[in-house]
């Protein structure tokens, strides 16, 4: 463990320090686990927000019910130990060689491992364009925020806050619905790699739009965090 | 080799996880969380079959005849290898032992196939003897497309992710073939006693 970050109110990047991480690709996550002091364990899996190369980095929502959440984001300091294991999945991953254009959909921190995706795709210099379609309670849950303002050259950047706007908000102010989704993505005669991560009910509306709009299925790969109460 | 995470106490153990009905490294969950690598397939039922393919030889149920079968009830815990577990689920299925019988098919290990191209393998023995099920409903309504309706595989002995959802058949196979997690990573055999997850676990 090396270092926290705050993102938002509620959500913190960990940077871990492991000398022996034999690299990962975008989009992969990895196992944490916490041991109390009489031997009891708790395992959750966690998102890598890193690009491949950089020093592996997990971001954590605190889950109010939560029980390894509030941990990471609340009492874990830097140069505390945690163990990890990883990298795991090799599905919904992304490097420039798969090509583009790429259409992100995140909702809530499901933007984690789509932000890895962004981060591989300027450290690569590839040109590949991308839409990026976040949606988020308020604009203060935003997580990378600045990151995302100065979001690189070919890549759109579209956010909608389904709770609440900020004074003079002109952008999207609701949950996506398959006009949103027709707006946004890209045509499906583009053939676009679609990456859709989130809760639940969001992954299962976006990915059953795009397909309504024409992608195959194939092309639409998803990850979801369930109501776990975790 | 486990430290301590200074700080940490997690929460009170349930009571049911000192009763030896919960895995290593699993949580109980009153939820019924979803995963799934693409989008939720809808195949009409008109359009439904359940196919045991063996070599040759394929031999299918229309929906209609399928639901014609003896079906069963069963009561099971489930794990899944994202750490959630949950207990006493209810479903309703037709026994694999039932249909494997009816095509007279016995090759060692079977694939599972499923409808949005998703596949995982099993050794035979693990979905006869009363182990395994063709489900389609939970908790005594159609089982959800999410959960994997109109019919999914139902494993309960092993991780959830070999419970293939929306599964359409099971091919006979003369050798242990990886199915789609699998491939990624993903154990071959999947026994969440011995914490299977992933290969070389």
């Amino acid at each position: 463990m090396a270092e926290v970050v705050g993102e938002t109110p509620r959500v913190r990047t960990i940077v871990l320090y492991v000398p022996d991480w034999d690299g990962h690709s975008a989009g992969q996550h990895l196992d944490v686990r916490l041991t109390a002091e009489d031997g009891y364990q708790a395992e959750r899996e966690y998102s890598i927000a890193s690009a491949p190369g950089e020093p592996v980095s997990i971001t954590v929502e605190r889950l109010e019910d939560g029980e390894v959440s509030p941990y990471l984001t609340e009492e874990l300091r830097a140069r505390d130990g945690i163990e990890i294991r990883g990298p795991i999945g090799g599905y919904f991953v992304w490097g420039p060689e798969a090509g583009g254009p790429l259409l992100l959909v995140a909702g809530g921190s499901g933007v984690v491992p789509l932000r890895s995706m962004l981060r591989h795709r300027q450290q690569t210099g590839s040109d590949v364009p991308v839409r990026l379609l976040y949606s988020s309670r308020t604009l203060d849950d935003v997580i990378y925020r600045e990151e995302l303002d100065g979001a690189a050259d070919g890549v759109e950047v579209t956010l909608t806050l389904t709770r609440a706007q900020p004074p003079g908000w002109t952008g999207y102010s609701r949950r996506v619905d398959a006009e949103l989704l027709a707006d946004v993505a890209w045509a499906a005669a583009e053939d676009a790699h679609a990456f859709v991560c989130g809760p639940t009910s969001f992954v299962e509306a976006v990915a059953g739009g795009l397909v309504e709009l024409g992608y195959p299925a194939r092309r639409v790969k998803t990850e979801r965090f369930g109501a776990t109460g975790s | 080799m486990s430290f301590i995470s200074r700080g940490f106490k997690g929460r009170r153990r349930d009571p049911e996880a000192d009763s030896g009905r919960v895995p290593p490294g699993q949580y109980l969950t009153d939820d019924f969380p979803v995963l799934s690598a693409g989008p939720t397939p809808h195949t009409p039922l008109e359009q439904w079959t359940f196919s045991i393919v063996d070599g040759e030889e394929r031999t299918s149920w229309t929906w209609d005849e399928f639901r014609a079968l003896p079906t069963e009830e069963a009561t099971v815990d489930i794990h899944c290898v994202t750490r959630w577990s949950k207990l006493d689920t209810s479903w309703e299925g037709v026994s694999v032992d039932a249909l494997l019988e009816a095509a007279g098919a016995d090759a060692p290990y079977v694939l599972a196939f499923c409808d949005g191209g998703y596949t995982t393998n099993l050794p035979t023995e693990d979905v006869t003897g009363g182990k395994a099920w063709i489900a389609f409903a939970y908790d005594g309504e159609p089982l959800d497309p999410e959960h994997g309706g109109p019919a999914r595989l139902l494993v309960p002995h092993l991780y959830f992710w070999k419970s293939a959802k929306w599964v359409r058949g099971l091919a006979m196979r003369e050798e242990d073939e990886p199915g789609f997690w699998e491939t990624y990573g993903y154990h071959l055999y999947g026994d969440p006693w011995r914490e299977q997850r992933y290969s070389g676990d």
